[in-house]
């Protein structure tokens, strides 16, 4: 129960004023442009982005500068920029087979069409820091090597090529039954429902928080699931955005996004219906969130349990717990609502405890009599 | 990026429209050049056409949307600004300019559109495409292939160790 | 709504010759003529008038029009009877609103009647559900006069004691069926009468007297 207060105003408003003094921070030092976030920070924007679920780098910029780097505050002040955004449409389903490949990489063949193509990855870095970075001077404008031609035009999925021999299970699209395909669930239109369509898992898994879906997909290893996965592919890179507009009636371009993708392969052993194949687990995210969107391929695998007659016993499995609290706006408005002043209830809890405290120590005394 | 990467739209109608296939090419390479690359082609036009908004700028958003393991059922990803805005040429010498264009720049949407309605003339839009569309079209290949190449060195050469001399 | 993202994209796009221009200042002229609509069924009975300066298509009336670029969106299927249902008035929604248009009364969230005495039944339109009273459909009602019509006076939340209303052009069975409407609160269907500029509102609270 929450209790009107009054009295705050002035206090807030110095409050707003110590803010934007503590995150102007030292006034000698160069203030932060939202460009040098933009440039230098992409990793904070690319998070920033998938989870505050908009592809927009400016504004995911000013909001890492607003929230002093709080990326969770970021993320929360890009899902409230966008309520503001009138909704154009839907685009066409991008497509990731013709993907600008920056990186690409597959653990489970090593020779595949294609190649290993590392790209920009801190996987092969040495985990040490790095003092040149500290120096005064800066680094420069380092240049990266650039090979005589550039990565194959049409890098095949490894799933694709898994499937030829029919031992993978393929992601085919829904059929609505009259040439068309079925309607896509969108939890920011109409609320979850249960059981939740894989369409509705993988929107809100996008959009989860990467913590929680690291530690779900952590537990899925050790032990807490049934998968033994593999990396099949991850790839890093730039693809079209296509939308048909209602005036023109074809599609057209609207720009390019980067995103990262990631089938996991996944063991099944079969059952009634199915033969012994592997099975998928697919992570999307805006930008370049590899650890994202490796977590939420194991999640995905692990909530379609119910749909591959695996028995539910663990948390990674149950739809409902993992549905519900993966989104992190969610999650940090109701924890931090206990901040509200909460005076009444617990001074009635007061009154409570004294009196049980009373009548307690009372009883002891007759008993110790 | 392919030049004119297919559509579900054209498909379902059988031959793709020519025209529409022009249109569909220059509206993509519009949409995806840099406001400078955009203002500079506006300072070259000799002449400035006058248009009128049918709509204005406005900032939105569309949503994106991905499909399961990039085959199989769609679902939505999350969704992105574009800026769209529809206009006429004064001298009605064409259809309506349209401008849909990700981001937030409502000038980069005017300029989107006031060429996507110069080039719907057809007076006019063999030598737009040569001054302002394949221009702008090459810049967007360069910088594709400059990204691809930098890529392509970190791609992995693995290769059998050879042992003692070849002479 | 489910509906909207289950339509798949158009055949061709629309002709823009004839287009009729929308909102001059799209923010601001909204909220005017929302706040004109809010109004109208807040007092209800009460003949608003909203914002000159808007040309729909034929055969819109200024407010008629006025409504449907401020209340019409992406989300909202509409229902539009056969004598509006022309080319250009497809055109002007999609292009200004961007609505579905649903061939089924049931499945829209709007209706737009301009041709009052064949109107559907009002039960054939959304009511709306106990959890969600508000699933139900928005009548925009245009009828070729509000005063020259028999009285009826309509009392309940918004009117002191009551308020008389004179529109003409509705069917025989209207009153009658707005009598089951009412009787069903919370659910039931919202009305904009409009004529001209004016719009007049009954929202489903209101009792009436024919």
């Amino acid at each position: 129960m929450y209790v009107a207060v009054k009295g705050g105003e002035q206090a807030i408003l110095n409050s707003h004023k110590l803010i934007a003094e503590e995150r102007r921070g030292d006034t000698a030092v160069p203030e932060l442009t939202l460009a040098q976030i933009k440039e230098q920070m992409q990793l904070a924007v690319d998070r920033v982005m998938t989870e505050g679920s908009l592809y927009d780098r400016d504004l995911a910029a000013l909001a890492i500068k607003q929230a002093q780097g709080d990326l969770m505050e970021a993320i929360f002040l890009l899902r409230a920029y966008r309520t503001t955004l009138t909704r154009f449409g839907e685009s066409e389903p991008i497509d990731t087979a013709e993907m600008a490949v920056r990186r690409r990489i597959s653990a489970a063949y090593k020779d595949l069409p294609g190649g290993q193509v590392l790209g920009p990855s801190y996987d092969y870095t040495h985990r040490l820091l790095d003092f040149a970075l500290a120096a005064e001077e800066g680094v420069g404008a380092p240049e990266a090597e650039a090979a005589e031609a550039g990565v194959e035009e049409h890098i095949p999925r490894v799933t694709d090529i898994l499937n030829h021999e029919g031992l993978i299970e393929e992601e085919l699209a829904f059929d609505d039954g009259e040439g068309g395909e079925a309607p896509v669930a969108d939890l920011t239109r109409e609320p979850m429902s249960f059981p939740a369509g894989r369409d509705l898992r993988l929107q809100n898994l996008a959009r989860g928080d990467e913590g929680f879906l690291l530690a779900l997909g952590y537990s899925t290893q050790r032990g807490y699931g049934r998968n033994h996965p593999f990396a099949g592919e991850i790839r890093l890179g730039e693809v079209a955005v296509e939308f048909v507009p209602e005036e023109l009636g074809f599609a057209i371009e609207l720009g390019e996004i980067t995103v990262t993708e990631c089938q996991m392969i996944n063991q099944f052993a079969g059952s009634a219906e199915r033969p012994p194949q592997f099975t998928r687990g697919y992570g999307l995210s805006f930008g370049h969130c590899e650890r994202k969107t490796m977590a939420m391929a194991l999640v995905d695998r692990a909530l379609r349990a119910r749909e591959l007659d695996e028995t539910v016993e663990y948390p990674a499995q149950d739809e409902e717990f993992v549905l519900y609290h993966s989104d992190n706006v969610e999650a940090s408005g109701f924890v931090q609502h206990l901040k509200l002043p909460h005076y009444v209830d617990f001074q009635s809890e007061l009154q409570l405890i004294r009196s049980l405290r009373k009548r307690h120590d009372e009883d002891h005394r007759e008993a110790a009599e | 990026m392919d030049a004119a990467p297919e559509s579900s739209a054209t498909q379902a109608e059988g031959q793709p429209d020519p025209a529409q296939a022009a249109r569909r090419r220059w509206m993509s390479v519009l949409a995806k050049a840099r406001l400078a690359e955009l203002e500079s082609a506006w300072d070259g036009l000799a002449e400035k056409p006058a248009y009128d908004w049918l709509r204005q700028p406005e900032i939105g958003m569309v949503m994106v949307r991905a499909r399961t393991g990039g085959t199989g059922g769609r679902f939505n990803l999350g969704q992105m600004t574009v800026t769209r805005c529809a206009l006429r040429l004064a001298d009605d010498a064409a259809g309506v300019g349209l401008g849909y264009v990700q981001g937030r720049s409502k000038r980069h949407a005017e300029l989107a559109a006031v060429f996507d309605a110069l080039l719907q003339d057809a007076a006019r839009q063999a030598p737009l495409e040569d001054s302002v569309i394949a221009p702008l079209e090459a810049a967007q290949a360069a910088r594709r292939a400059e990204r691809s190449r930098k890529a392509n060195a970190t791609k992995v050469n693995f290769f059998t160790m050879v042992r003692g001399e070849n002479d | 709504m489910a509906l909207a993202s289950s339509l798949t994209a158009p055949a061709g796009g629309i002709d823009a010759a004839d287009l009729k221009p929308g909102l001059a200042d799209p923010v601001h002229d909204a909220q005017h003529i929302f706040r004109g609509l809010l109004t109208a069924l807040a007092h209800p009975g009460r003949a608003v008038t909203l914002p000159g300066g808007i040309e729909g298509p034929l055969p819109l009336d200024p407010a008629t029009a006025a409504a449907a670029l401020t209340l019409l969106d992406y989300d909202t299927p509409l229902w539009v009877d056969w004598i509006a249902d022309t080319p250009p008035l497809r055109a002007y929604l999609k292009f200004h609103c961007g609505c579905p248009i649903v061939a089924r009364s049931q499945d829209a969230a709007f209706g737009l009647v301009s041709d009052p005495e064949n109107m559907p039944r009002l039960a054939l339109f959304a009511q709306g559900l106990d959890q969600y009273p508000d699933r139900s459909a928005t009548l925009l009602v245009q009828l070729p006069d509000l005063e020259d019509g028999h009285a009826v006076t309509l009392t309940g939340p918004g009117i002191r004691e009551s308020a008389e209303i004179r529109p003409a052009g509705l069917p025989d069975w209207f009153w009658n069926d707005w009598r089951l409407n009412a009787a069903q609160f919370p659910l039931g269907v919202d009305i904009f009468f409009t004529c001209g500029r004016t719009v007049i509102g009954l929202p489903r609270s209101i009792q009436a007297e024919a």
